[in-house]
């Protein structure tokens, strides 16, 4: 372990936070809010409340949203797509961590 | 410098054609795109396809490429020659769009960094009074399980870039130490504030944001905020029943095996999970470990046990 003389920093635990406005979501992602909406109207980020000016989003939308972006940008897809794909990666992971519980040596796949 | 064979990244002859390449690009970007891809080196994978592509689907930057030979050899020690983009013109300043700030210092010296006309202007700009937020940062922090229980303190060395004096971005390697708070789970962010790209002008710093992955484990699991073990037991412990000892990440434990108890049943310690307000708990899977007959008193205790229990079928539940 490092000793350094500084004091550690100290950070705020996001998930543990309150949950994000729409601004605020958009700030945490880049993005204009028409992307965020478009990925409400798509069931991919599921906020809380009646209007856009109320919605509180949690924290995990942040993720879902920055990996929607990249998904986009980097393969081409268009929004449906990248929502699909987010939701069976996160399946995936769901998976793998079972087969883990299952199986500790399969620890890749 | 290196020289790189783009053709062999990409995966394609040098006569290939533009469909094929676009095709084969977009296969690779699939298969290594960091968010999709579980290999280890997908990142750097998926940043050499970018770079390849960046070059080889630009008809003017592929012929320019093409014209440096088909003699050069991956990895091979390269300098351009002099004039060699002469009568050349790149478009767009000899770049794209691609995120470019990773491309390699071949690719920089052949076409030119990308992205730096944006920085020197926003950079110029800012004497005049042009402030901006500095963009949030992410990195990624591993963590043991015990780190998760009792909290720790991590040094993280991060690389990030920076705009030098002359206008032009560079890479700068700082050390952070940072408080990994106890009970933080996997796939969690931690936010440091002002600790990302610094802003221009009077324009605040970025955020770092850190997600929290826990390093495998050889014995635990963990599942959200609850941790999974497999104990083993020895026949008589699971089936007289028995106290013994377990360690957790938790400490050291005594735990109570119910008698008839038999392989793969499952104890719930309440609350000794990963610890919050409202704690996980820590499941202990039981499996039945036999010692070897590996002498002649063992071999007479397997049979003694065995005539004890001569009508018991294992296999009942299977039928046939």
């Amino acid at each position: 372990m490092l000793e350094t003389e500084t004091n550690p920093l100290q950070g705020d635990l996001m998930e543990d936070m309150t949950d994000l406005t729409l601004a605020q979501l958009c700030r945490a992602c880049r993005v204009p809010a028409e992307v965020v909406i478009e990925l409400v109207e798509l069931g991919l980020v599921e906020p809380v409340g009646g209007e856009p000016g109320a919605w509180r989003f949690p924290y995990i939308s942040v993720r879902r949203v920055r990996c929607a972006q990249r998904l986009q940008r980097d393969l081409e897809v268009n929004m449906p797509g990248a929502a699909l794909a987010i939701e069976l990666l996160e399946e995936l992971d769901r998976l793998r961590a079972r087969l883990r519980q299952i199986d500790p040596n399969l620890d890749r796949y | 410098m290196q020289y790189k064979d783009y053709y062999e990244v990409m995966g394609v002859e040098r006569n290939a054609t533009q469909d094929e390449i676009k095709r084969a690009y977009r296969k690779q970007a699939r298969k290594y795109h960091p968010d999709v891809s579980k290999e280890p080196d997908a990142e750097q994978r998926f940043k050499s396809i970018g770079e390849a592509y960046e070059v080889l689907k630009d008809p003017e930057k592929r012929a320019a490429y093409d014209q440096l030979g088909a003699n050069w050899k991956a990895g091979q020690d390269f300098d351009p020659p002099p004039d060699w983009d002469q009568g050349f013109e790149f478009h767009g300043g000899g770049f794209t769009g691609a995120d470019a700030q990773h491309f390699s210092d071949f690719f920089e010296n052949l076409f030119g960094r990308g992205g730096a006309h944006g920085y020197a202007h926003a950079a110029g700009a800012g004497a005049g009074g042009f402030d901006m937020h500095g963009e949030d940062s992410h990195a990624r922090v591993v963590i043991d399980l015990e780190d998760a229980y009792s909290g720790a303190t991590r040094a993280l060395t991060l690389k990030h870039s920076e705009i030098g004096s002359d206008g032009r971005p560079r890479q700068r390697e700082r050390t952070l130490k940072v408080r990994i708070p106890r009970g933080v789970r996997q796939g969690q962010h931690i936010r440091l504030a002002g600790q990302g790209s610094p802003g221009m002008g009077r324009g605040q710093a970025g955020d770092l944001y850190l997600e929290i992955e826990f390093r495998q484990h050889p014995f635990y699991r963990v599942e959200g905020k609850d941790v999974w073990l497999d104990l083993p037991v020895a026949p008589w412990e699971a089936a007289l029943g028995a106290t013994v000892k377990v360690h957790t990440p938790a400490g050291s434990l005594d735990l109570k095996v119910p008698p008839n108890s038999s392989g793969g049943r499952k104890l719930r310690l309440k609350g000794k999970g990963i610890p919050a307000k409202d704690p996980g708990d820590l499941y202990v899977v039981l499996t039945i470990a036999t010692p070897p007959a590996g002498d002649e008193r063992a071999r007479e205790a397997y049979e003694a046990f065995s005539r004890a229990f001569g009508s018991y079928d294992p296999r009942a539940q299977l039928g046939g």
